[in-house]
């Protein structure tokens, strides 16, 4: 890193080149995700997919705070999490596509997008199941004793499973370096969080297991950072798990098709404008004279480009041969 | 040779392997016991049913690990740590657990591997401790592995005695995918010569316990001692059969089975599971399938009946399959 830092967080000082990394990061899963709402629409995708749009302020204020050796667990709204974590976006999207040479070799699809070189140990298609997992792993990275952390991502949805109360226990009972955050982005699938959520307080809901829990702004990049950097580091002294809650909202609905018809008429289109994580940052970037509009707009201009050929390779590509059917069921059998 | 029970053995397969390997961690309700209590006892339990015994002293808390009473949380925790390089043996004590941790087994587990494009293995051994006879009730009775059987991406090992279960359970610790190894409770006493050092049993080959020519006798954990006993009762007779222990149902050896059909013609098969779906009518369909015209009597399936393991000692002795009704069977596919 040549330049000096130049905005000090309360955590720690973020470099020019962190700044621009973790914009372009959001930048790429916006397009990423945008444009998937576009070509879901030709009918060439198939299966389910969840859009991540409106929250990737969370995924990337998040992973900004993580290297490869650390690990993450996803959901099925999972693509932002895979990109933030460092994942391919061209082999994402084949993956999405379904083809041969997808990061999955077109098994997995859009809610199974695992990297584990990257320390991505997977998107869930089944909402609460990943976080005992993400438990599993922070025994790993406790053994290992190398300060490394295990982030389990949840939404408001999964955060009323029991699956996940018990790996809150389990975490604060082995006193693991395991961190919970909660995307509550106001809806588990067609109805509202605030029904949902008995005590609509998940960050209270994690205190009374036990773990320090804090509440931020998920559209906002540098809060997401901060209360995060500060879980992560008690985490990797070995003071054991916490969590946060970032408080958001998507941009499209559940999945994509649903017609959403849980939310008031204008509620995307007044939280475009209001909660869009791309336009705060950016405002709140050129504002402080850390970086220039130019650098952010030739950055849109390269993730547009990416997402182009990323969406024409997949395009290109072939599926699985029939024969891959019975590949990797086991190691050997 | 030394003689020792089943539990003991496997015992000395988690001893012998955890030495080995340092990625190798057990997990579960009570695998030491003694965390939080009064008496200063660390390790007060060893596993309810001794089999994780002299673990925590001999490799210390972070590799054996007590857990809270969480079914789900012990099994996706063995699946991450296993997604993340280590080696868990995850203790679910009874088979009838499942019940509260099944997501976490069949969709996560058994499906990282494939889901993910061949991408990651997960090396993690599930023990459960399975089986009626100890009038434990209708919630800590039941086999379970028929319907796990069905499930792609698991293995199943279901030892019937002390050397197979240490050899099964060492190559269980070895491999690179998800086992489920079913225990039967009635079994962890039964003796039997196992050497001290370790040795591996691979997985899909079936065990001819006894060769005869007139019936194809294939039995599972408990039942093959109990089908020894019919076998025996028999040769007075003069009804000689092969009995063959398949001791993992997932893979299967087929071949074994088909073999002594062909020169048998007659086939018999035990399982303590209900009926349906199960190991015994998998097996009786296999042969129907690849063995049709060797068979010269319709397959006989001694298997518990199609209802709940009941409470009462006359009753479960009713449920059970018993060397009276293996018997039975065996003359019955004599008659045609």
């Amino acid at each position: 890193m040549a330049t000096p830092p130049i905005h000090p967080t309360t955590l720690a000082p973020l470099t020019h080149e962190q700044l621009l990394r973790a914009y372009r990061q959001m930048k790429t899963i916006r397009e990423f995700e945008e444009r998937l709402h576009v070509e879901i629409q030709t009918g060439e995708i198939p299966g389910f997919t969840h859009l991540y749009s409106g929250q990737e302020a969370v995924a990337v204020g998040v992973c900004e705070l993580l290297s490869d050796a650390d690990y993450i667990v996803s959901t099925h709204r999972g693509h932002g999490h895979c990109i933030a974590k460092g994942c391919d976006v061209v082999g994402m999207m084949k993956e999405i596509y379904g083809r041969h040479d997808g990061l999955c070799k077109g098994k997995g699809g859009s809610m199974h997008i695992a990297d584990f070189d990257k320390g991505m140990l997977g998107a869930n298609g089944i909402v609460g199941g990943g976080q005992p997992l993400a438990v599993g792993a922070a025994i790993a990275c406790r053994n290992r004793g190398n300060g490394t952390v295990s982030i389990a991502f949840g939404g408001d949805g999964s955060s009323n499973q029991g699956t996940v109360f018990e790996a809150m226990n389990l975490a604060v009972v082995l006193k693991v370096p395991a961190l919970f955050v909660w995307e509550n982005n106001g809806y588990g699938e067609h109805t509202g969080a605030d029904y949902s959520v008995g005590s609509r307080d998940i960050a209270g809901r994690c205190r009374g297991f036990g773990m320090p829990a804090e509440v931020c702004d998920g559209s906002d990049f540098f809060a997401v950072f901060e209360t995060m950097g500060r879980m992560v580091a008690r985490a990797r002294a070995g003071e054991g798990p916490a969590a946060i809650e970032a408080r958001i909202t998507r941009f499209f609905g559940h999945f994509e098709g649903d017609p959403q018809l849980y939310r008031a008429k204008d509620e995307t289109k007044r939280l475009r404008e209001s909660m869009d994580c791309l336009k705060i940052f950016r405002a709140r970037v050129t504002a402080e004279g850390w970086l220039e509009a130019g650098e952010l707009d030739a950055i849109d201009s390269e993730v547009l480009a990416l997402i182009d050929r990323a969406v024409a390779e997949a395009r290109a590509s072939s599926p699985p041969a029939e024969a891959d059917l019975y590949a990797d069921v086991y190691a050997e059998y | 040779m030394p003689v020792k029970s089943m539990r003991d053995a496997i015992n000395d397969a988690l001893h012998l392997e955890m030495a080995r390997d340092p990625s190798i961690i057990v997990l579960g309700e009570d695998v030491s016991g003694g965390a939080g209590g009064t008496s200063g006892e660390r390790e007060a339990s060893g596993g309810i049913f001794g089999v994780t015994k002299g673990l925590l002293p001999r490799f210390g808390d972070h590799r054996v690990i007590d857990t809270p009473i969480t079914e789900s949380a012990i099994i996706g925790a063995a699946g991450g740590a296993a997604l993340a390089g280590l080696r868990p043996v995850a203790e679910l004590m009874f088979a009838d657990f499942v019940g509260v941790s099944l997501d976490q087994i069949f969709n996560q587990l058994a499906k990282f591997r494939y889901m993910f494009g061949g991408k990651t293995n997960c090396p993690a051994v599930i023990r459960l401790a399975m089986g009626a006879g100890m009038n434990m009730g209708a919630q800590h009775s039941q086999t379970m592995y028929s319907m796990l059987t069905s499930v792609p991406g698991l293995k199943v090992v279901i030892p019937s005695n002390a050397y197979d279960a240490k050899g099964l359970m060492i190559t269980a610790l070895r491999g690179n995918d998800p086992v489920l190894f079913f225990e039967h409770k009635a079994l962890y006493p039964r003796k039997g010569e196992v050497p001290d050092g370790a040795y591996t049993i691979p997985f899909g080959e079936a065990a001819l316990v006894r060769e005869g020519e007139h019936v194809t006798v294939v039995a599972l954990a408990r039942m093959v001692p109990f089908a020894e006993k019919a076998i025996d009762a028999l040769a007075k007779d003069g009804i000689t059969c092969d009995l063959i222990d398949p001791r993992t149902t997932s893979p299967m050896d087929e071949d074994t089975i088909l073999e002594s059909v062909e020169n048998t013609g007659r086939l018999v098969v035990v399982d303590e599971s209900n009926p349906r779906c199960s190991v015994a009518s998998d097996i009786a369909g296999m042969v129907a399938a690849r063995g049709f015209h060797s068979l010269k009597a319709p397959v006989q399936l001694v298997t518990a009946p199609h209802t709940p393991v009941p409470f009462a000692r006359e009753l479960e002795r009713a449920y059970v399959p018993s060397p009276t009704r293996i018997e039975a069977a065996i003359r019955a596919v004599m008659k045609d």
